[in-house]
């Protein structure tokens, strides 16, 4: 993108005013034939523009192509690193630690993400929890959710759980059986592999550059 | 054909006014349903172990949500269906084949209810997504809905512009409509698929959720509204017209990038968030020309009207519009703000109040405007003893819910967002601070005052206009 959004801004609103203008010559500002102009114009000029940018904003979110992790990004570990330069958080990639004990392939981590992808929607998880800041507002929000240091500090012990991962299927396993908090999530019936492919969507999504959105994830404790 | 817009003379009713009337019948019935989930998911948040094994709150959420959204968007339609005839001075053309696939919306949103109350959830896997829910908040409807929400949009379209050519008929309002229907049809395929990237997933589901009720209804509701107060006030055309024109350039000149307020966090790129904060702090302007506009009708002609509960409605409706959709908007619009008030209860409260503003006012504009019409010997001006409270009871039940939500919002964003760094137990220690949990049990006081009026509601809507005053036909 060679344009900053200030440019698109201005453009946008020089050429809607700019060629109303020059439509309506001869027309008052209080005509209809001035604000009939007006309407077709910048609605035609602001749609091409969203598809415009909508192709950029296509080119930029390919997994892998800096802002949206590879799937083999489940691999490794991830941590949320402070960007002095844009004063927010930004996802890093670690060491490689596997992910339930394997290595697994570009290939075989798509399909695993993709089964996690239609689980998450299948369960009806944003219908209390969010996911990249949208959904409903009953339970936490799961962008960072594989991040969250309470799978160590709570969940670990409580299911004897050796890595994150399986304390997470642990958990979600049956989780009204270890309620955090008042609000109790319901025993959604997953399948191991439902729940591993849950668990590898949400580490994925948590390596994903959302301008720092949760802010101050784990800052303060 | 202004003159029977205007008109004080019961006539017959077309075809095309007779199937609005169901659509509105329809429209209160899921109105209801709405506010059944909603009590059921309000107290879920006081007591989460209520129905915790049977109606979770995920399913009274969505059933909450959906049904609002359907019979909101029914009600619309059903607003096109009664002054369409009266725009063109003639039937409906294709009346019988709206009637048929009207029928068939009703028996499918019937099974759709069903499924989402009782199978709720299923395996993951593209059966589920394709023939019980798709997961995707506002839009759950799964596939094969989808499919039959579509085809009703195209025969309602057909309806609209065969009736305009067949009426050789063409004004700025028909242009308008036509337009914005052109628009909400297809915005609503792109939210019509699958993909594993939770980004893109996200950017053209927005294109549905948010061009839908920011840009292409509010469209829609400026010409209903148009219409209406043609009716109900004699507002001249050229006037009506003049005004729908600036509302539908600042609604889409601001609406369309402002789209850009949901791309901030969900992994786009960074302009967004300026582009996104530009466009959406500009969003309300049109929202303030429909206040100035209603009004100065209003008073142009000292509140005297045809009908009063609908004028009531929509001089609410443009109020509530701007405070709803336009200030708790732009309260959190901002990237600076939003960042921290995201996805929090304040959204929830922006969510409550602008919806009952922008949409609901309209509705039930429309509504009391049919129920005039449908009675005889019509009752010229429309007015009873109970309509008031009705309206007195919603507002003040609406604002104490969103002003709970806002409450707790503050609270949420403060502590768990701000002091504690958004992650599980900073959620917990935010909604079981006092400042959030206290504001569970307003909300759901007001939400029975809500329900009270909605009673009032009905029984007037049943029983308004049947007194013996009025002209014969």
């Amino acid at each position: 993108m060679d344009y900053s959004w200030i440019q698109i801004a201005v453009a946008a609103i020089f050429f809607s005013v700019v060629i109303t203008l020059v439509l309506s010559r001869g027309y008052g500002w209080l005509s209809p034939t001035f604000w009939r102009n007006a309407a077709v114009v910048s609605s035609l000029i602001m749609t091409f523009i969203l598809l415009w940018l909508t192709l950029d904003t296509a080119d930029q979110v390919r997994p892998g192509s800096g802002r949206i992790p590879d799937w083999t990004v489940i691999n490794y570990e991830i941590r949320l690193v402070w960007d002095g330069a844009k004063r927010r958080q930004v996802p890093a990639v670690g060491r490689e630690t596997g992910f339930f004990g394997k290595k697994w392939t570009r290939q075989e981590a798509y399909d695993l993400i993709n089964k996690g992808k239609m689980t998450l929607q299948s369960r009806n998880c944003m219908e209390c929890h969010q996911i990249l800041g949208n959904g409903a507002y009953y339970a936490t929000d799961l962008t960072r959710a594989w991040l969250d240091p309470w799978w160590e500090e709570r969940i670990m012990p409580l299911t004897g759980a050796k890595t994150r991962e399986e304390a997470m299927m642990a958990w979600l396993k049956n989780p009204p059986a270890m309620p955090q908090g008042r609000r109790k999530m319901p025993n959604l019936h997953f399948s191991d592999e439902e729940l591993k492919a849950l668990i590898a969507f949400l580490k994925w999504m948590s390596a994903i550059d959302t301008n720092g959105f949760p802010p101050r994830f784990a800052v303060a404790q | 054909m202004a003159a029977s817009l205007a008109g004080n003379k019961p006539q017959e009713l077309f075809e095309s006014q007779k199937l609005a009337l169901a659509y509105f019948a329809v429209a209160i019935i899921l109105f209801g349903a709405q506010l059944v989930f909603g009590l059921i998911a309000a107290y879920q948040y006081i007591n989460p172990d209520f129905l915790l094994d049977k109606i979770p709150f995920m399913t009274n959420r969505t059933l909450h949500v959906n049904a609002m959204i359907v019979w909101l968007l029914v009600g619309l339609m059903g607003g096109v269906y009664w002054f369409l005839p009266l725009e063109t001075g003639r039937e409906v053309v294709g009346i019988r084949l709206a009637k048929f696939i009207w029928w068939v919306i009703v028996a499918g949103v019937s099974v759709v209810i069903l499924v989402y109350l009782f199978v709720q959830v299923g395996p993951g896997n593209a059966f589920t997504l394709w023939f019980i829910n798709e997961g995707r908040e506002y839009i759950e409807a799964p596939r094969w809905a989808d499919i039959a929400i579509v085809a009703w949009v195209a025969v309602f379209l057909y309806n609209v512009i065969a009736t305009a050519l067949a009426a050789r008929r063409i004004t700025g309002l028909l242009g308008v409509l036509i337009f914005d229907l052109v628009a909400l049809g297809a915005l609503y395929t792109a939210g019509m698929h699958y993909t594993v990237n939770v980004t893109m997933d996200q950017y053209l589901w927005w294109w549905v959720v948010h061009l839908w009720v920011e840009a292409t209804w509010e469209v829609l509701v400026g010409v209903l509204m148009g219409w209406s107060l043609m009716y109900l006030l004699g507002t001249p055309r050229k006037l009506i017209e003049t005004w729908l024109f600036l509302e539908v350039a600042l609604v889409f000149g601001t609406g369309i990038l402002g789209l850009g307020h949901h791309y901030f966090w969900i992994g786009t790129p960074e302009y967004w968030i300026g582009l996104g904060g530009f466009f959406s702090a500009l969003e309300p302007l049109p929202l303030v020309a429909m206040v100035v506009h209603a009004l100065y009708d209003a008073g142009a002609h000292r509140l005297n009207t045809v009908n009063r509960p609908a004028v009531f409605w929509a001089i609410a409706q443009a109020f509530g519009n701007f405070i709803g959709a336009g200030v708790w908007g732009f309260m959190q619009t901002l990237p600076q703000i939003n960042m921290y008030s995201h996805g929090t209860q304040l959204a929830a409260a922006h969510g409550h109040l602008a919806f009952f503003g922008a949409y609901l006012g309209t509705v039930l504009t429309l509504i009391y405007i049919a129920v005039q019409n449908a009675r005889r010997p019509m009752q010229i001006p429309l007015d009873s003893k109970y309509w008031g409270w009705a309206f007195a009871l919603m507002i003040l039940g609406i604002i104490g819910i969103a002003g709970s939500f806002t409450i707790s919002g503050f609270a949420q964003t403060m502590i768990e967002r701000a002091e504690l760094g958004s992650t599980w137990s900073a959620f917990i220690r935010s909604y079981t601070h006092p400042w959030y949990a206290n504001t569970l049990g307003w909300r759901f006081l007001f939400a029975w005052v809500f329900v009270a009026g909605y009673l009032v509601l009905v029984y007037d809507l049943l029983t308004i206009g049947k007194r013996k005053e009025g002209y014969a036909v």
